[in-house]
């Protein structure tokens, strides 16, 4: 028996382009057989990772290593275990379903009824039959993902990219998307996925990691992320904002934690233990900061999403 | 709905890190024939290699006919070799804008994931382009033929001089499928091409007798590949032989090759 090999190991991977960080530094090790989840806001570096790993792109830095062969030093064993479906379609506009398929499928040495026989089989599994011989330009954004990740599965790789496989679906072609995905997975692929949507990792991901500019900064089981967040979140709406950094000093020295303040007024902070709370309101009581409001709000996906890399994720709806 | 063929694991497959000449000479026919799917889909994609030969026949040959042969059935011999090879050299051209066209798609990303070699789409494209030289090169001496041109050398005289002319478009296409890997876009290869296009095909013997010509013109006219082409294309129909532009035509286009075969690969395998 051979042992088990790491789908992914990466270790201080990087890619610059000029001043721009785009991935810098990044160690992941995804095992066999899990879905693993790269989530990150927009420009995290997700698509850059995605394209080195899947030998699109070379690294400037670092090793990455699929199943155990190096994306630049193997290139081409490691296209043999890899099924990409990228950020944006990568399927020929200019021709049918049908034809896609058939040419990735004689691309990868099938004969000719084979790559039929493997096309017809796809289209019929992803709801396509119907559309096969259609022009692509008549597809809709959902067709096109599940024809896209279809192209993916020709050669039964035993891992799978997807990048953003959800963005710009609707809620039930997404429940769609996902059942697909848990089902690849239950028949022996490993998936590595992006997305901009915590609920989404948090749904399908069987491991997380949080990138934000180019860098890893939370890795773990969605319940271990939640966690290492806080249980809930404490907004404080303070009269004055000019005293808003005093504030925060004052929550620091009281909680010991890092807050936010998203919006001029207002100061949020995890909260671990709502008993630590009366200290703090007493904190702000002796140096005469007034509250307009007190509130708790638990975990809100953003929110966590917000706690780790500083940044709202609700940007992700203005972009395809 | 569900496959139920279990995935064999990644650390059982058996990889190997190298594509065998056999693969990749499948993998190119595989491209290629990609490349006539599009064409049979986009038929538009022919235009020029039908209505160049069409158009450009018959405005040449009752343009300047009557004025450089006497008239028409004497200007054929000359034009149609003439326009022949500057059909054929406009559509070797489309190789790069159509390169670069596809190079931008999002299906070449999932060319370069797949485990094929490196190299088939390119050569596959220009393999596929050989069809348009095949039509550009048909219609040009059918139209001859219609509008009376009866080559002295005959049938095999015609298939031979078919083959240079079309070995010599394909030579000419790898430099603009150079330029196709380089330039950033579709349009920049257009008009790249056209600057060298339009001095090689018009300061050339294509249309009128080289003697007419100023000595410093005749003096480009004279080391222009083209005319090599055109006067050998001329020996081969209308008299039936083989002279020394039928070589110096080949050895240009082997030339070409020498040169633009290393650079575009190179350059392209550094993109791919
Ligand atoms: N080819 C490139 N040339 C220059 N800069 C690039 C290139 N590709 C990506 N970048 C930059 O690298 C950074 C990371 O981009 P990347 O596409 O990996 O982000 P992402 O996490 O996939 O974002 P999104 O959610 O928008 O898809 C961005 O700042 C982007 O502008
Ligand atoms: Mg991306």
């Amino acid at each position: 028996m051979t042992k088990p090999v790491n789908a992914i190991e990466v270790k201080g991977l990087k890619k610059y382009f000029g001043d721009n960080k785009a991935v810098d530094d990044i160690d992941l090790t995804v095992p066999s057989g899990v879905i693993y989840g790269v989530l990150g806001p927009n420009g995290a570096g997700k698509t850059t990772t995605i394209n080195m790993l899947a030998t699109l792109m070379k690294p400037d830095a670092g090793s990455a290593k699929v199943f155990g062969h190096d994306v630049v030093k193997e290139a081409n064993a490691v296209r043999q275990l890899i099924g990409v479906t990228g950020q944006y379609a990568s399927v020929d506009e200019k021709l049918s379903a049908i034809e896609n398929l058939v040419i990735f499928g004689r691309l990868l040495g099938l004969s000719r009824s084979e790559s039929k026989a493997k096309a017809t089989e796809l289209l019929e599994e992803f709801g396509l039959t119907e559309a096969a011989k259609r022009p692509l330009a008549k597809f809709s954004g959902g067709m096109r993902r599940r024809l896209d990740l279809a192209a993916s599965l020709i050669a039964q790789p035993p891992l799978i990219f997807l990048d953003e496989p959800t963005t710009g679906l609707d809620p039930r072609t997404r429940n769609r998307m996902w059942d697909t995905i848990r089902r690849l997975v239950k028949n022996g692929s490993t998936i590595l996925l992006t997305t901009q949507y915590l609920e989404e990792a948090d749904q399908l991901a069987d491991r997380i990691a949080v990138i934000d500019r180019g860098k890893v900064v939370a890795e773990g089981t969605p319940n271990e992320l939640k966690k290492s967040i806080g249980a809930a979140t404490l907004q404080l709406h303070i009269s004055d904002a000019k005293r808003i950094t005093e504030a925060a000093q004052t929550i620091k020295k009281v909680l010991g934690v890092d807050t936010q303040n998203p919006e001029p007024k207002l100061i949020t902070a995890p909260m671990r233990d709502p008993d630590t709370v009366t200290d703090l309101l007493v904190a702000f009581k002796e140096v005469g900061i007034k509250l307009d409001e007190v509130s708790v709000q638990k975990p809100s996906l953003d929110e966590v999403f917000f706690a780790l890399t500083g940044k709202t994720n609700s940007a992700k709806k203005g972009k395809k | 709905m569900a496959t139920s063929t279990m995935i064999i694991p990644g650390e059982k497959r058996v990889v190997k890190n190298h594509t065998s000449l056999k693969q990749t000479i499948q993998n190119s026919l595989t491209m290629a024939g990609r490349g006539l799917i599009k064409v049979r889909r986009n038929p538009e994609q022919l235009f020029d290699v039908i209505i160049q030969p069409i158009l450009f026949t018959l405005m040449f040959t009752y343009l300047f006919g009557g004025a450089i042969a006497g008239n028409v059935a004497n200007y054929l011999p000359i034009i149609i070799p003439g326009i022949l090879a500057q059909t054929i050299v406009t559509a070797s051209v489309v190789t790069g804008t159509q390169l670069r066209e596809d190079m931008d798609k999002g299906v070449f990303d999932r060319f370069k994931s797949l485990p094929i070699a490196r190299i088939a789409p390119l050569a596959g494209a220009l393999i596929a382009d050989i069809v348009r030289y095949v039509i550009a090169t048909g219609l040009t001496f059918c139209m001859g033929y219609i509008m009376g041109f009866r080559p002295e050398g005959g049938i095999l005289s015609i298939l031979a001089a078919s083959l240079l002319v079309i070995a010599f478009a394909w030579c000419l296409s790898w430099i603009f499928a150079f330029f196709g890997v380089i330039a950033r876009s579709a349009s920049s290869v257009q008009g790249f091409s056209m600057i060298i296009l339009f001095p090689l095909s018009f300061l050339s013997n294509a249309f009128v007798p080289v003697n007419t010509l100023p000595e410093w013109l005749q003096w480009f006219v004279n080391v222009n590949p083209i005319s090599h082409l055109i006067t050998a294309i001329r020996d081969l129909v209308n008299n039936g032989t083989i002279g020394v532009d039928f070589w110096l035509s080949i050895v240009g286009g082997l030339v070409i090759l020498a040169i633009f075969v290393p650079l575009t690969v190179r350059a392209y395998m550094r993109k791919a």
